[in-house]
């Protein structure tokens, strides 16, 4: 029988994939910076859902006699200037950073991929219109589309989710349309088309699977920049309003105070870092694993 | 059937094919004419960019959008040139099926085997997906895949080149379709594995009477399995008849050519291979007349005028060259015909 014998033709890295579902975790638990980056990322992500079902005090409950304690045994990490407790802030306003990030990476997901998958498959004006469109878009910085964003419908959480989405759209769309480009041009493409599919069922069977690790990877990139935009636009104020509790507020706050409590900065700053790196290490990590190509491409 | 059993199957006139190149837009395939009876089978001959699967792929309708195709295709007697996108599924995987050059990049990697070989019978047929499944595996079985049954849900990468490419021809013929064309469909296998592969398409061709378009640039692989043959050059049909009457007497310089320039087992010790001198032109500077007058060893300066029109040297026997008096004074092919 057919034994065989063309092993040299076996090394298509890109056909191994599938054998990932069984060895991921294997490999994944000896990859430094995924390991890292999760276990960074977890933290943050228990962080916010501690806070739904318990904080050591409310993040909301002022108490202005007790403003600007130093850590202390009831207060692990000290109150802020209205009192309030830092541990049950930091809490708190995990949640509110991975709620945007959530919401705001899932729009730019919804149509950076769907716009980016249309360009690819139908071409032509459709894809000039599309990227034309999304340069147009990448020119304004989410803090700008915040500003604008705001003075419309007034500063918010809202406000803050959109602009930040839209601001993450014409990345994604550029990258899925060349990576999407890549598969179309690749010969099982062809096969398919030659056994009569349609550019729908392409895109959705063929296109989408195999440019989905290179998705999640900058999914992943994008939430951490989503985490960033978030508090810069709370520090300036568009963003989460009080009394909601938000990194970006805590750090708004603590400015006046720069000079009396530093420490009132540092920690906010700390969670922003940790879960920016956590993210970007996690998005490192991630695409050695899913598609080792990846890392040398880029 | 039983009416259309005479008629033509697929007829094309004077196909044609504007490509845009990184040199700008140019004439990948000139005035190919053929037409093809239900199971028939005819070979496409000829040198790497000649214009084979160019030819092919615009059969198929599959060619880019930028693509100007002129001419007629007619499958039944309904045009396909201009055919839109969604009418030309209904028949790609259908009527028409196609396998390609690479086993190895012809299947999608994310896709179980199994799943592959039942989607055109799922898309053209309403069948149940239990059924398809039923039936791809038959198929995986008939391709000669070993353990069809326990290996209808792994992965391409689980398959050796030979492997595959009985999966991608199982995928082609789900359908029951009535041309397959097949794109060097060995090319990329190894040597003990070409003669296995094409010997189970010729067995499923007959077996299924479906029409078949074989394209090689190997003269060996066209000889034995085909019953027409067309070489092509140059975007050109520059010769084309039935096999045997091509390699008995062989009328184009060009087809001289190759035939000279094949490799042959057994032939004595020191015999110098021979080769045609110049190498394939650039689709953007073809020559204006015949387009093999740069490396023609009898060209002419009255060949560089216009392209050579179509002789009849034989029964259906049709060479594009000016001067098959000098070409054919010396019979090429039947003496040295070995079929090894
Ligand atoms: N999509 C395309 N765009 C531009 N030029 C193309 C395209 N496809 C093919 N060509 C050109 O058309 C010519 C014919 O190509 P074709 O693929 O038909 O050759 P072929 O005879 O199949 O060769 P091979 O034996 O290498 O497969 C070549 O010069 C090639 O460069
Ligand atoms: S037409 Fe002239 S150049 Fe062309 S093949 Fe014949 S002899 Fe050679
Ligand atoms: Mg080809």
């Amino acid at each position: 029988m057919s034994t065989p014998l063309s092993a040299s033709v076996d090394v298509e890295a890109v056909t191994a994939r599938p054998r990932l579902a069984t060895g991921f975790w294997r490999r994944a638990l000896r990859h430094r910076s995924f390991v890292i980056g999760g276990a960074l990322s977890l933290m943050v992500l228990f962080a916010a859902l501690l806070s739904l079902v318990w904080t050591p005090w409310s993040a909301y409950e002022i108490d202005v006699t007790a403003k600007l304690r130093p850590p202390s045994a009831t207060h692990w990490l000290g109150t802020d200037v209205l009192g309030r407790d830092i541990v049950s802030l930091l809490l708190v306003g995990a949640r509110s950073t991975i709620m945007v990030g959530v919401i705001a990476v899932s729009i730019g997901l919804t149509f950076g991929v769907c716009l980016g998958l249309i360009a690819a498959a139908r071409k032509g004006w459709t894809e000039e219109i599309i990227m034309r469109m999304s340069d147009f878009t990448f020119a304004f910085p989410a803090v700008l589309s915040a500003i604008m964003l705001a003075a419309v419908a007034g500063p918010g959480m809202v406000t803050s989710i959109v602009a930040i989405g839209i601001f993450q759209i014409p990345t994604l769309v550029r990258l899925t349309r060349g990576s999407a480009n890549a598969i179309w041009a690749r010969e099982f493409v062809l096969a398919a088309r030659a056994s009569g599919k349609g550019g729908f069922r392409i895109t959705i069977e063929h296109v989408l699977p195999n440019v989905l690790p290179i998705l999640i990877v900058q999914a992943t990139i994008q939430f951490a920049l989503a985490i960033l935009a978030e508090a810069a636009l709370s520090y300036l104020g568009l963003g989460t309003q009080p009394p909601q509790p938000s990194w970006g507020r805590m750090l708004n706050d603590a400015q006046t105070l720069l000079f009396q409590s530093p420490m009132l900065a540092v920690y906010p700053g700390a969670a922003i870092a940790i879960a920016v790196l956590g993210l970007n290490l996690l998005g490192d990590g991630l695409r050695d694993l899913l598609d080792p190509r990846l890392a040398r491409e880029r | 059937m039983s009416d259309t059993a005479n008629a033509p199957l697929i007829e094309v006139r004077d196909l044609g094919v504007r490509l845009n190149t990184s040199r700008g837009p140019a004439q990948a395939v000139r005035g190919v004419s053929f037409s093809l009876r239900r199971g028939e089978t005819l070979g496409l001959v000829g040198e790497s960019g000649c214009g084979k699967s160019v030819t092919a792929l615009a059969l198929m309708g599959l060619l880019p959008e930028s693509a100007v195709v002129s001419g007629s295709i007619r499958l039944d007697g309904h045009e396909l040139v201009g055919l839109s996108d969604a009418n030309y599924c209904k028949l790609r995987g259908n009527r028409i099926s196609m396998i390609f050059q690479e086993p190895m990049t012809a299947l999608n990697p994310m896709h179980t085997i199994g799943r592959q070989v039942a989607e055109p019978l799922r898309r053209h047929t309403n069948c149940s997906a239990a059924d398809a499944r039923r039936e791809a595996i038959a198929l995986l079985d008939r391709v000669g895949l070993p353990d069809a049954a326990k290996r209808v849900d792994a992965y391409p990468h689980q398959f050796s080149g030979g492997q595959r490419q009985r999966i991608t021809i199982a995928m082609a013929l789900a359908c029951q379709p009535d041309v397959l064309i097949a794109d060097e469909p060995t090319t990329a296998l190894d040597v003990t594995i070409q003669g296995q592969i094409l010997d189970l398409i010729a067995d499923l061709v007959a077996e299924r009477g479906m029409s078949m378009i074989l394209i090689s640039h190997d003269l060996g692989v066209i000889a034995e399995n085909v019953q027409r043959m067309m070489v092509m050059y140059g975007g050109i049909v520059v010769e084309s008849g039935a096999t045997n009457t091509v390699f008995t007497r062989m009328g184009h310089p060009y087809t001289q050519g190759l035939f000279r320039a094949r490799p042959r087992l057994g032939a004595r010790k020191g015999t110098r291979l021979q080769t045609i001198a110049g190498t394939v032109p650039e689709l953007a500077d073809l020559p204006s007349g015949c387009t093999f007058a740069d490396r023609c060893g009898i060209v002419e300066d009255r060949c560089r005028v216009a392209l050579p029109a179509v002789v009849d040297v034989g029964a259906r026997h049709g060479v594009r060259c000016i001067r098959t008096d000098v070409s054919m004074a010396e019979t090429v092919g039947a003496v040295e015909h070995d079929h090894a």
